[in-house]
């Protein structure tokens, strides 16, 4: 069975009395441990698609599936609870708490979790991460003193603080230049392989759907392409 | 646990704009300073007055004798002698809303200083508990008479300034000696000048002296005195059972030695009271007068023996109309001060209100970010309300600090009175508290009905 499996989603929007439809049906599954790429142009769904993945938004129809539990119909307690457990986010413009420092930034969501995590242990496991991402230097730099790709990096070891078995990126390389987003790049591989968290990246970058061993692409909210990367961009491309 | 851990992320979202959080609980910081101020301030004037208006003799009440009368004729007021110093002496015991009490016995008669004479309106002898009943007790001069010149009966006196002009001509009378129905009185000291009264009689036409003496050596030769009780009673006043001075002053010198009981049994002395003209006594407050008059009024109706259904043999007076002069300024002065109070705060809450409505729409994305990494709508509404009521309570204290300050300051600078008022502090930080969350409210509602992906997006 899938780690993550999207059955027939649809999401429709209502502007006024018009219906406008963003993902026509959209069926697909994840497996465990794989590192997927979703790529599509400006209004073609992805962002829809990856907002119901990462549970901040419901399907109007379909059925969405997260490690053998169907989450599309949960509240929003529910939802909240589940993105703090099992979903990590890294976005595009890094989202770091301003004039706190990379460790508090870190241990933000542990504020959230639900079953409490001691400031010593909660200590401990942000200074972890933040070394495991290279930072371990630079535990009380406040953001305006990181380089973006710095900063991506503090976000990442955010997104990993509750241990989540899905990271979630938003477009994380948008704001990099192209040095640092092969870092931040080569880190999301890292993780994939060495601790074997799914992970999925939305990027309309060819370079990043390369490092990516699956790119789904969507097109006016369906999926159009869905395979190896190289043969997707090559594809896509054309 | 979750509690604190709330009010750690409050505190570090504060520390991350200082300036704002400190200018926002500057609102509340002196809202918080004027209520404390205002009320201490407030206070000492309040106290201020009623002490004023009690010296005016608010909280004093006159007991008199009752009306003899005969054959349906009334002989008027203070007809009959039925007022002890016993009497006096049990209220002071045994009535608690009574602070202190003074027996008076009055004459009217000439007093003469060398070539000068004068008849003063009033010549009263009393005990010097009646400075204090009349909140009268700083001297121009001199000292008062003490406890042991009344048992001793001294011939001491303490005079009015009308008199100390109208005798001794801005000479000073202390240590002078002056002639009361030709008994010497020596004047100890000079009464401070108190004014006419509410009547318009002049109350520094006074002369005071220890009532023993007034009772035993002035009044019982004179003409014009109100009383003509107990002509022989100075022969008595050493002691013996006749006179209840021995029970009042058991110190007193013993003229005789005291007779056995066989002789006592053999020749019964016929009792006779001395009694005064009226007792004045003071209330522990304006606020205590109703309790006072009923304990006194029970008091001298079980001293008298007098069976339910006997009429009182005696008068007790309040002063009413400067009762209600006090009752009424503290009135007005606590509403005006609780109107202040709730306005500044008011203000203070809008102040919080406006700022953190400003500090969501700042954060949103910041509550985007707390939402999508799993906080829920109770939690965000959660952490806003406590930066709320953080703010106030941070602020309250400060403005109770400088409350207190200022107060502090201007008893010093401008020496108006203050007085300290736990109960404003109390309530000044149950208040700002509340105002934190009354004007959280709002603000953080409306940060726990973002939509994350809105909140995310916003620029």
């Amino acid at each position: 069975m899938a780690f993550l499996e999207l059955k027939e989603v649809t999401k429709t929007y209502r502007t006024g009395d018009l219906d406008v439809p963003v993902l026509k049906g959209v069926t697909c599954q994840i497996e465990p441990g794989d590192l997927v790429a979703l790529m599509g142009a400006s209004g073609s769904g992805k962002t829809t698609l990856m907002n119901i993945l990462g549970c901040l938004d419901r399907p109007t129809s379909g059925e969405y599936w997260l490690g053998g539990e169907e989450v599309s119909r949960l509240s929003n307690d529910g939802r909240a609870h589940l993105r703090n457990s099992k979903i990590g986010f890294v976005f595009q413009s890094f989202n770091l708490l301003a004039r706190t420092t990379a460790l508090d930034n870190v241990r933000m969501p542990l504020t959230y979790a639900p079953t409490e995590v001691g400031e010593r242990a909660g200590r401990e496991r942000a200074t972890a991460l933040l070394e495991r991402v290279g930072l371990g230097d630079r535990l009380d730099h406040v953001p305006s003193r990181l380089s973006g790709g710095q900063q991506q990096r503090v976000a990442i070891a955010r997104a990993l603080v509750n241990q989540p078995s899905l990271l979630l990126a938003d477009e994380p390389t948008g704001n990099l230049d192209s040095k640092t987003s092969a870092e931040v790049l080569h880190m999301f591989q890292q993780l994939n392989e060495q601790e074997g968290i799914t992970i999925l990246l939305v990027t309309h970058d060819p370079e990043v759907a390369r490092a990516t061993r699956r790119t789904i692409r969507v097109k006016d909210g369906a999926i159009a392409d869905d395979g190896r990367s190289e043969a997707v961009v090559a594809a896509a491309l054309h | 646990m979750r509690v604190t851990r709330t009010v750690g992320t409050a505190l570090r979202a504060l520390r991350r704009n200082v300036t704002r959080a400190v200018l926002t609980a500057v609102g509340i910081i002196i809202g918080v300073a004027a209520v404390i101020a205002m009320m201490e301030i407030g206070n000492g004037s309040s106290t201020q007055i009623q002490k004023t208006i009690a010296s005016m003799g608010a909280n004093n009440l006159l007991v008199q004798p009752g009306a003899a009368s005969s054959g349906g004729v009334s002989y008027g007021g203070s007809s009959v002698m039925t007022l002890t110093p016993e009497d006096c002496e049990a209220m002071l015991k045994e009535c608690p809303a009574v602070r202190s009490a003074a027996p008076i016995v009055r004459v009217r008669t000439q007093v003469i200083y060398g070539n000068r004479n004068w008849v003063p309106m009033y010549i009263y002898g009393t005990t010097p508990a009646f400075l204090d009943v009349r909140d009268w007790s700083d001297l121009d001069s001199g000292e008062p008479f003490s406890d042991r010149d009344v048992r001793n009966a001294s011939k001491v006196c303490l005079l009015g300034k009308t008199i100390e002009r109208e005798l001794f001509q801005g000479e000073s009378a202390v240590g002078k000696e002056v002639r009361v129905q030709n008994v010497a009185l020596k004047v100890v000291g000079v009464l401070s000048r108190k004014g006419a009264n509410t009547m318009g009689f002049d109350q520094d036409d006074v002369v005071l002296a220890p009532w023993t003496t007034i009772k035993s050596r002035v009044s019982g030769s004179s003409a014009q005195t109100a009383n003509q009780s107990a002509p022989n009673a100075g022969a008595a006043a050493g002691g013996t059972s006749v006179n209840s001075l021995n029970q009042l002053y058991p110190g007193a010198l013993a003229l005789y030695p005291a007779p056995s009981a066989t002789q006592q049994a053999d020749s019964p002395m016929p009792v006779r009271f001395t009694n005064v003209d009226q007792i004045t006594l003071a209330a522990v407050s304006g606020l205590a007068m109703p309790q006072a008059i009923a304990q006194v009024s029970q008091l001298l109706r079980e001293r008298h023996r007098l069976r339910p259904g006997v009429a009182d043999d005696f008068n007790v007076r309040d002063m009413t109309e400067m009762s209600k002069a006090l009752s009424s300024t503290t009135g007005v002065m606590t509403q005006l001060l609780l109107v202040v109070a709730l306005i500044s705060l008011v203000v203070g809450g809008v102040g919080i209100m406006n700022i953190m409505l400003v500090s969501v729409t700042e954060r949103t994305r910041e509550i985007g970010l707390r939402m999508a990494v799993g906080a829920r709508a109770r939690d965000i509404l959660r952490q806003f309300l406590v930066e709320a009521v953080v703010l106030c309570v941070a602020g309250g204290t400060l403005g109770i600090a400088l409350g207190i300050g200022s107060s502090w300051v201007v008893s010093a600078v401008l020496h108006w009175p203050t007085e300290s008022s736990p109960g404003a502090v109390v309530a000044a930080f149950v208040v700002s508290a509340t105002v934190g969350i009354v004007f959280g409210w709002y603000p953080a509602w409306k940060a726990s009905r973002l939509d994350p992906i809105e909140a995310l997006r916003y620029e």
